[in-house]
């Protein structure tokens, strides 16, 4: 019985680790595309985060300064799409589909000439690592039955970068259905044209939720390499920012629900794991990529209407051009 | 999705539009990537030279280069397709997966066959594969609403998914660990160029370039004429023009997305053909290779039309073999700097493709006046 309790902790233990980058970078997309700005790019921010994260903890063994260095990448690549998308009306997929190759070849490139590696960054030591914090008390707790041991589990050591996480998913909810600018936000990626005529830039709220998705994908990357990991290692995000685009998708665009379908993935991925060669009774072994597909598969399932309907901001994809 | 191109006031001449902001938008894509190659510490123009000399300067290099730019100008045809009829197809990946996985099951299935019988079926169940794995996304855009870039990028994920789960548990050489298929009967093997051309007494150096490449080329042809002289061509084009405009005329938009994805998906599916029939001769994992992200670029730069499209292919096979071989002359290169290049000629020949149209415009406004 008590095995069974520390397995499902240890799963949701491993599923919140999981679920960090994929909660930052479904969030980053939950703000471009709630401002009418389509992100393929997730992917590719979220790349270009890890490696500047890395090389630069890496080079001056201070993890802050590689956290903001992530992110700064991140927002620089999403100010190349606004400039892209947004001042020259180019189509937003091509431009993240750009973004996202572009990284996908800058970033192995950059680490072996500056690291001689072969397209990694050096191992980075604990000091260069985001640092865990304990929650107060676990170690107080920990001779308490029952709750003592759950409490260590879940909060004994959890990254900053976890907690960061919390924090955005937090003021998000309050920022986008509290705040004049949340609402602004929301109503420029159903209407622009309303909201230019209310005597609102719809470049610069586009611009500004563009810096917020930059933010938010450099610091998804900076987890995968210098908290979660410890240093960037060739396509680490692999495929993790076109799981968050799914995530979002499944949580409609919207916060609660897209929080959830993170966290359903990771789950998903975190069981998969234990139970990678395990036979279950009446279906027998199923095979991990069945499994690892299945997020996919529910998002084509989904958005063809078969569980429910996803409906996209309305103004998402278009450029927003003023008539003269 | 807007996928249609906003004209500026001040229109152009048909020359500038389709050769000249290319050019000026490839431009500026190299010179970008000469600033990367810089900031690397290497010199651009020793890079370029190399490049172009490693593609394109000795009989085995553009054998490789021409191979590269069959599997483009297959792919780059896919998107061009799919576009006309106002749909972005990302999906060529899979759809080029898929299409190995058809022609390798043939290939497995048919020993003894003469290889051009063997050919035909395995390019046709290339063409069948695909085009099923693109006309799923095309019927659920069409019929229940979805998006198809998000399906085809989805699809991606679950042919790779499918081929790995296909190559691991049940297509895998018995008693053997890598995940690959036993290796097909020589005789049901695509030849390669040099092969066919020593039959007619012309001898060229060997290299992966294999038949398809004049099927790639036979592509082009045939897709031109379906565009512009069918009428299930025009219908295509109609409904990526103007839906509205499409219903009236009596065309059902519905029926042309779905041909078009079909269309779309076979002619991707054809890579698995030179890939897999063609020069790995056995289905194993990740032969796409990013081939079907390439098709985008191409297309892009080929303003989606054949012609254009072989072009850009080319280009994009010079990038790739060139690329490929920097790496042995320039000790801090490598080979991802061609993925860096793709990237940056897709952000400028597509997303920034207007970047340069108003100086352009202005030019020949001066020069009318003037």
């Amino acid at each position: 019985m008590e095995d069974a309790v520390t397995t499902i902790l240890l799963l949701l233990d491993s599923a919140v680790r999981v679920a960090t980058p994929l909660v930052l970078a479904a969030f980053a997309g939950l703000y471009c595309e709630r401002a009418g700005v389509v992100d393929i790019g997730l992917e590719g921010k979220m790349l270009a985060g890890a490696f500047f994260a890395a090389a630069t903890a890496s080079a001056t063994g201070d993890p802050w300064l590689g956290l903001a260095a992530g992110v700064t990448a991140g927002v620089a690549l999403a100010l190349l799409h606004g400039f892209a998308c947004i001042t020259h009306n180019g189509n937003q997929v091509v431009s993240g589909m750009a973004i996202n190759i572009l990284v996908a070849g800058l970033a192995p490139t950059l680490a072996f000439a500056w690291f001689s590696l072969g397209g990694q960054t050096p191992l980075l030591p604990g000091s260069a690592r985001l640092p865990a914090v304990a929650f107060p008390g676990t170690a107080a707790a920990a001779d308490i039955p029952v709750i003592g041991p759950v409490y260590a589990i879940l909060f004994g050591k959890v990254s900053v970068v976890v907690l960061l996480a919390a924090a955005v998913v937090a003021v998000s909810a309050f920022v986008l259905y509290r705040t004049r600018f949340g609402l602004r936000l929301r109503a420029v990626g159903e209407n622009p044209a309303a909201v230019d005529t209310a005597g609102i830039s719809v470049t610069r709220l586009r611009y500004q939720a563009l810096v917020v998705t930059g933010v938010l994908t450099g610091m998804a990357g900076a987890y995968l390499s210098i908290a979660h990991g410890a240093g960037f290692v060739r396509d680490m995000t692999a495929g993790k920012g076109y799981l968050a685009l799914a995530a979002l998708i499944f949580g409609k665009w919207r916060v609660g629900p897209t929080l959830l379908a993170c966290l359903l993935f990771a789950f998903i991925d975190a069981v998969q794991i234990r139970l990678q060669g395990v036979a279950l009774p009446v279906v027998g072994v199923i095979p991990v990529q069945f499994i690892q597909a299945l997020p996919y598969a529910l998002t084509v399932l989904l958005l063809a209407g078969f569980v429910g309907r996803a409906v996209p901001p309305r103004a998402s994809g278009q450029p927003y051009i003023k008539e003269r | 999705m807007t996928s249609e191109s906003h004209v500026a006031p001040g229109g152009l001449p048909p020359w500038a539009d389709y050769a000249l902001l290319p050019l000026l938008n490839l431009v500026a894509a190299l010179a970008v990537s000469a600033l990367v190659i810089l900031a690397i510490g290497e010199n651009p123009l020793a890079v370029m030279t190399v490049m172009v000399g490693e593609a394109l300067g000795y009989p085995e290099a553009i054998g490789y280069t021409l191979y590269y730019a069959t599997g483009y100008i297959f792919t780059g045809l896919a998107v061009a397709v799919a576009f006309h009829a106002g749909l972005f197809n990302i999906g060529g990946e899979g759809q080029a997966y898929l299409g190995g996985l058809g022609a390798g099951l043939v290939a497995l299935a048919v020993p003894g066959w003469p290889w051009w019988a063997a050919a035909l079926a395995a390019t046709g169940a290339a063409a069948l594969f695909g085009a099923a794995w693109a006309w799923v996304p095309g019927w659920l855009q069409a019929r229940r609403g979805s998006h198809i870039v998000i399906t085809t990028i989805m699809f991606n994920f679950l042919a790779a998914a499918l081929m790995t789960w296909l190559l691991v548990d049940v297509l895998i050489k018995p008693g053997q660990q890598s995940p690959e298929s036993r290796e097909f009967d020589p005789g049901v093997w695509l030849p390669t160029m040099d092969r066919v051309l020593g039959w007619f007494g012309v001898t060229v150096a060997p290299s992966p370039l294999n038949l398809s490449f004049l099927w790639a080329l036979a592509c082009c042809g045939l897709v031109y004429l379906f565009l512009w002289h069918t009428r299930w061509g025009y219908g295509l084009r109609v409904v990526g023009r103007n839906e509205r405009a499409a219903v009236y005329a009596g065309i059902s938009p519905a029926r042309a997305v779905m041909l078009a994805m079909a269309l779309s998906g076979a002619l991707a599916g054809f890579c698995g053909v030179n890939d897999i029939l063609g020069v790995q001769h056995r289905l194993l994992l990740n032969v796409t290779n990013g081939v079907g992200f390439v098709g985008i670029a191409v297309a892009l730069m080929g303003r989606n039309h054949p012609a254009g499209i072989m072009l850009a292919a080319l280009l994009f096979g010079v990038l790739a073999q060139g690329g490929g071989q920097v790496s042995f002359d320039f000790p801090r290169l490598n080979r991802e700097l061609v993925m860096v290049i793709q990237g940056l000629v897709i952000l400028f020949a597509g997303a920034l493709e207007h970047l340069f149209r108003p100086q352009v415009a202005a030019l020949f406004r001066r020069r009318g006046e003037g």
